[in-house]
């Protein structure tokens, strides 16, 4: 009796006595949420043209935030190191067309799926055999304070990087919406056959997928990279970024930003008001466990591709 | 009407003694295993309709794949023969670069983009075209011209509308490409007689008006004898008879075979094989 009162009631007391302080929580959770969207978009994007789960992601977050600090740390200025990374990206995308999905095309799923772990092999290995495997820290100017908004602390930082997703997210859903190169991309998504039938070269489209990937990736990189210091632990949010896809569904960038959401402001909340009376350290693993759920309820995720069905 | 398809038929016209596509002796294997096409020749003169007839499985679309190259994506290859596009050889091309030389297919199943809007899909079709987006607008003026029904539905995705709707947008797709020749696969598969019909006529329109030739794959005898000029049959990969569509009509055989209009009792099956094995060539 304790216990459920202690689980299903008081958690609740304790929000309503203090409002301000649950809000300032699920608002942290909130924008931490845009960081896990943001590594969840690379996913979705790749996969929606493809077909193709990229489990490289998290090792192109790592590998981009190592070349961008890297730049940084040899006396470049960041505009400078931003436009050689972001080559460095398309270099990149260009190089696993070529060398990784071009041999493989027509191949099952789960061999690209493999493939792509080797990719990630690739890119960890190279990535710090090049750069080394300190842990760097990575100053991009942004403050790192809490500032009073309405009366709530909230994180600067946080602020920032929300805004710069949500910069990233609208270029992205205006560039798929009304470019020709855009259309032909959602084409791919759709009817791979018909678009190559008309004469969309795959392996462009391919390319450019990789490339918008990669990008998002760097400012995946670059917004984690300044949180957390760049090292190694990098490739491994892309873990985190599982559970947003399941959530969200593995076809829809809308649903990359909502699934994010939601686990950010889930975790945060459920540690505060909840982790004393679990044992603690919900936030490691509040994720997979509401991603379980919905894959019982759920399999699409919220904002799964629409299947249409004609009556 | 757009001026630079006149121009383009006018100086194709004057190489009228060529076809504009030959398909050559070819063979083609699918997986480096299985045969499927056994030596396939045809022609196509320009602006004609061609039908290439057949039961299941005779080698239609993977004719038609042959010449567009998607046989890529499925893992076939020519692995004999040629194909020739006004002299060029062709078969070894990406279907990006067909579709710039004026091939487009329209595959069986239509193959709409599901989750784009019917007006997105027939500009997706332009994707190849450099000659800027003025001359787009205009082909999508045309193609609504032709496709009344397409321009009530452009903003309707192309999930959500009909089989027939579909079949036309997967043809007026095609047609922003400024296609010279459409490879148009079982435009009839699924829809009602009448709507066929509608779309054969439109097809018809579209050769006499735009000046655009199809070859044209089709299990539809009947209608199909009706709109083309002439017709190849296929049958296990081989072509065993080819005429003018008057001629094949009033073939006694197409007559038992293919429409259904046998004047001697039916003849056992195995009669009909070894019949058949005589009269092919290739």
């Amino acid at each position: 009796m304790e216990t459920l009162s202690a689980v299903l009631v008081e958690p609740f007391v304790a929000i309503a006595e203090a409002p301000m302080f649950f809000f300032e929580v699920l608002i942290g959770g909130l924008l931490s949420g845009v960081m896990y969207a943001l590594v969840a978009l690379g996913f979705v994007l790749i996969f929606k043209a493809s077909g193709v789960f990229n489990f490289a992601q998290g090792a192109m977050v790592l590998f981009a935030a190592l070349f961008f600090v890297g730049f940084i740390d040899l006396g470049w200025p960041i505009w400078l190191s931003l436009v050689v990374t972001v080559g460095v990206m398309v270099l990149l995308a260009l190089v696993i067309e070529r060398a990784v999905l071009r041999p493989l095309v027509n191949q099952d799923p789960i061999i690209l799926f493999m493939a792509t772990i080797g990719i990630t092999f690739f890119l960890d290995g190279f990535g710090q055999t090049l750069w080394g495997s300190d842990v760097r820290r990575l100053d991009i100017g942004i403050p790192d304070d809490p500032l009073i908004v309405a009366g709530l602390y909230v994180n600067q930082f946080d602020i920032y990087a929300a805004v710069i997703c949500g910069l990233l997210v609208l270029g992205l859903a205006l560039f798929f919406q009304f470019t020709p190169t855009g259309r032909a991309l959602r084409a791919v998504a759709d009817d791979h056959q018909a678009a190559m039938s008309v004469g969309v070269p795959l392996n462009v489209i391919w390319a450019i997928v990789w490339t918008v990937a990669g990008i998002v990736g760097l400012v995946a990189g670059i917004m984690w990279g300044a949180k957390l210091g760049v090292q190694f632990n990098l490739a491994l949010i892309a873990l985190k970024a599982l559970p947003v896809l399941i959530l969200g569904g593995f076809t829809s960038v809308p649903g990359a930003i909502v699934g994010g959401l939601i686990i950010g402001a889930g975790e945060k909340v459920a540690e505060v008001f909840w982790g004393e009376v679990l044992g603690g350290a919900i936030e490691d693993w509040f994720a997979y466990m509401l991603a379980m759920v919905f894959l019982l309820f759920r399999p699409q995720g919220l904002f799964g591709e629409k299947i249409i069905e004609r009556v | 009407m757009s001026t630079a398809t006149l121009e383009r038929n006018g100086v194709a016209d004057q190489s009228a003694a060529e076809p504009l596509l030959s398909v050559n002796n070819i063979e083609v294997v699918y997986d480096h295993v299985i045969l499927v096409l056994k030596g396939v020749s045809l022609q196509v003169p320009k602006g004609g309709i061609v039908a290439l007839l057949g039961a299941n499985g005779a080698g239609k679309s993977t004719t038609l794949k042959a010449i567009s190259t998607l046989l890529g994506s499925e893992r076939g290859e020519v692995t004999k023969g040629s194909i020739t596009l006004a002299g060029e050889t062709v078969h070894h091309l990406t279907p990006t670069q067909l579709v710039r030389r004026g091939v487009v297919q329209v595959m069986e199943g239509r193959h709409c983009f599901e989750h784009l809007t019917v007006e997105e899909n027939l500009l997706t079709g332009a994707y190849t075209r450099r000659d800027g987006s003025a001359a787009i607008r205009r082909d999508l003026e045309m193609v609504y011209h032709y496709f009344p029904r397409l321009r009530e539905r452009r903003k309707a995705l192309a999930g959500y509308t009909s089989g027939g709707e579909q079949q036309m947008c997967a043809i007026g797709r095609a047609l922003m490409a400024r296609p010279r020749v459409v490879l148009l696969d079982e435009p009839s598969m699924g829809l009602a007689p009448q709507l066929v019909e509608e779309i054969f006529e439109i097809v018809a329109k579209l050769n006499s008006e735009e000046h655009v030739t199809f070859l044209l794959a089709e299990q539809n005898t009947n209608m199909a004898l009706r709109y083309a000029r002439f017709g190849y049959v296929l049958e296990n990969g081989r072509v065993v008879l080819d005429g003018d569509a008057e001629s094949l009509r009033n073939n006694e055989d197409v007559k038992e075979f293919y429409l259904g209009l046998g004047s001697s009792g039916r003849r056992s099956f195995r009669e009909i094989k070894s019949y058949k094995r005589r009269k092919r060539w290739l």
